[in-house]
């Protein structure tokens, strides 16, 4: 596109009534080929296989140790598949909790040297070379490592599924498999943020070791630090002068709206809200709001889903901004070393 | 406009204040081998790709078959093959695989992928590696390799860019014959490069590339009379009186220049090929002639001649304005 509009700019006044001002043919020819080649290559790669044992070692391992738990309350409990994702033991973490930790890894992974590993190997100018545009080259990447996140994912998924059913004995319920599949969707979608992030990078920096680098650094920052300034930030601006019910609400209300830029808890909150039915409010809860709620009393799908729609559409809008921050970029940048 | 596969207006391309390529005229007609030559930085790679639409010209205009790389770039793509100066493959592919996924960004329909792999890759002599992972190509097999990217998608425009550069002398010189052969198919060609031996052993004709201008074109033998003034550098060898010859020399019509290189050797620079003129003026001066020869101009001389030429009105200029 910028292609277009650039000779608009430089062109005026030299060719008023020539060529249309249209940029001929899709600006996704070719897609088709780079996701398919792109999708061999990850999923040949020896980088995604190792990631791939890793995970599938974790979820195995925590599994059979929820469900060696769960079995001695299997008639018990309405959401027993959704336990197996929650179900922490000591000293193994829930399998939810691997995952928040895994996805960004996987993301970056697939992601870090799409365009500058294009650069080094020289391999650039020569497929720009072929009739394609560089929207369909880019889009071509992105959604090829978006796909196998999203295999990989779904993998596991099945696999989790199968297990339970072999360990626990009962079939899934439809509320638990629309959660569940809910919860995959959350689950590509939080990997697509770290996909673009580390696009972003890939287009940025020339070294693929910068890149990946700076996606960690990133990752890092939300996952260990952006909790400690979300709240020194929210106890700066939002000060508890008196101690007043409001000025406490206040504080407490910045400093989640803060922790919410990160797209870790919004993951997290969407796992809570999915994954346990019980769960009624990802934010504060005044008294006054649980008047005649039964405490305990699972939400109906519908209500979780609303509950959790502003984050997803949080994450998504995310997931598009950083993909369009690298698609400019990308389309600004000189084709020569 | 007529069928010229490219032609260029006024090309400019500025990147700040640095101007890569200044006011470009070139014309290439079908059929012909055209080599671009000039020292590294000389505005030959921004020219090609912008003969390809990779980069945005900032003034003047281009057309490649007609098309305007800009606008119909995808048009122009697939009928332009582009081979870049270091060409890269993906190493953990194979070589058929490498160039099946170029066929299929060029939309060619999957039956027939698998016979135009196997006859570009003949075409260059790489059937017997068909099967191997291009991390183990030697250089000139990866040269190659690019060759075969390039005809697979059939082109009736080839853009090489510095094709030879790196190349041992047996490699090129293969390279060079696969390029007299696209040559003999009708296919045109743009090269660029600096290694002259070989831009005139294949171009029938070349322009010279200064800091962003096309400062001369033509045949290597136009631009050798240009550059060097004379065309032809005959070679006499004679005994007899030195300056009786000399002075009879350099009234044979057409004679530029004539220097006694040694005693019985003389260097005759002239316009034409004036060897039987030589001869008789050598004969009636008195002379014995022992031997007689015509130096062919090399594309070197010129380039050396002009490029020194070039820097010396530069440093002129400089000397003029200190302070600039």
């Amino acid at each position: 596109m910028r292609e277009a509009t650039l000779s608009h700019s430089t062109q005026q006044g030299e060719r008023v009534v020539s060529a249309p001002r249209v940029r001929e043919g899709s600006p996704w020819a070719g897609m088709g080929s780079v996701i398919f080649k792109e999708m061999a290559d990850h999923l040949s790669s020896t980088r995604i296989f190792i990631l791939e044992i890793l995970i599938i070692l974790a979820a195995l391992g925590t599994i059979y140790v929820a469900t060696q738990e769960l079995q001695q309350t299997v008639s018990q409990d309405q959401f027993l598949y959704l336990r197996l994702f929650t179900r922490s033991q000591e000293p193994l973490p829930a399998f939810v909790g691997l995952l928040a930790f895994f996805i960004p890894l996987v993301s970056i992974a697939l992601a870090f040297d799409a365009v500058n590993g294009e650069f080094s190997r020289r391999t650039l100018s020569r497929i720009l070379a072929q009739p394609i545009y560089r929207d369909g080259l880019l889009l071509g990447k992105f959604l090829a490592a978006l796909f196998t996140l999203a295999l990989v994912c779904t993998a596991i998924w099945l696999l989790i599924f199968g297990m339970g059913i072999l360990r626990l004995g009962v079939a899934p319920g439809a509320e638990e498999v629309g959660r569940a599949l809910l919860f995959l969707l959350a689950s590509v979608f939080y990997g697509g943020v770290w996909l673009a992030l580390a696009l972003v990078f890939s287009v940025v920096f020339r070294q693929s070791a910068t890149a990946a680098l700076a996606s960690i650094a990133v990752w890092l920052f939300f996952t260990v630090f952006w909790g400690m300034i979300a709240g020194l930030l929210a106890q700066t601006f939002s000060p508890i002068r008196i101690g007043f019910p409001q000025e406490i609400l206040a504080q407490a209300n910045l400093e989640l709206a803060l922790a919410r830029i990160s797209p870790n808890t919004l993951y997290a909150e969407m796992m809570v809200a999915l994954l346990q039915p019980e769960v009624r409010s990802l934010g504060i809860l005044l008294p006054t709001q649980l008047e005649g709620a039964i405490l305990g009393a699972p939400l109906p799908l519908g209500q979780s889903v609303e509950l959790i729609w502003p984050h997803f559409t949080g994450l998504i809008a995310a997931c598009i901004l950083l993909f369009a921050l690298a698609y400019v970029l990308f389309q600004r940048q000189e084709i020569r070393a | 406009m007529g069928n010229n596969v490219i032609e260029t207006h006024d090309l400019t391309k500025k990147y700040g204040a640095f101007v890569a390529v200044d006011r470009l005229n070139l014309t290439v007609q079908p059929g012909e081998v055209f080599g671009l030559l000039g020292p590294n930085g000389a505005g030959k790679t921004t020219t090609i790709l912008m003969l390809l639409g990779l980069t945005e010209p900032t003034s003047g205009s281009v057309r490649v078959l007609g098309l305007d790389p800009a606008r119909q770039p995808l048009s122009v793509k697939s009928r332009v093959g582009y081979l870049p100066d270091q060409v890269g493959f993906y190493d953990e592919l194979t070589a058929r695989q490498n160039l099946a996924y170029i066929a299929r960004l060029n939309g060619i329909p999957g039956s027939e992928i698998d016979r135009r792999v196997d006859d570009a890759l003949a075409r260059v002599g790489l059937s017997h590696a068909a099967d191997k992972r291009v991390r183990t190509f030697s250089h000139g097999m990866r040269q190659r390799l690019g060759l075969a990217d390039v005809l697979i998608k059939q082109p009736k425009l080839i853009i090489m860019d510095e094709p030879t550069s790196g190349l041992d002398p047996e490699a090129s010189h293969q390279f060079l014959d696969m390029i007299r052969g696209l040559k003999e198919e009708g296919i045109t060609i743009l090269l660029s490069s600096h290694l002259l031996h070989q831009v005139q052993a294949v171009c029938d004709r070349v322009g010279l590339f200064n800091q962003g201008k096309m400062t001369l074109e033509g045949t290597v033998n136009e631009l050798a009379q240009r550059v060097l003034g004379g065309a032809y550098r005959i070679r006499v060898d004679a005994q007899g009186p030195q300056t009786a010859i000399v002075q009879a020399l350099e009234q044979v019509p057409h004679v530029v220049h004539v220097r006694a290189a040694d005693t019985t050797i003389y260097e005759v620079e002239a316009a034409q090929d004036v060897r039987p003129e030589a001869a008789q003026a050598v004969i009636a001066a008195g002379g014995r002639l022992l031997g007689l020869g015509v130096q062919a101009q090399s594309l070197d001389d010129i380039y050396s001649a002009y490029y020194q030429e070039v820097k010396h009105e530069g440093s002129h200029a400089v000397s003029f304005h200190p302070a600039g």
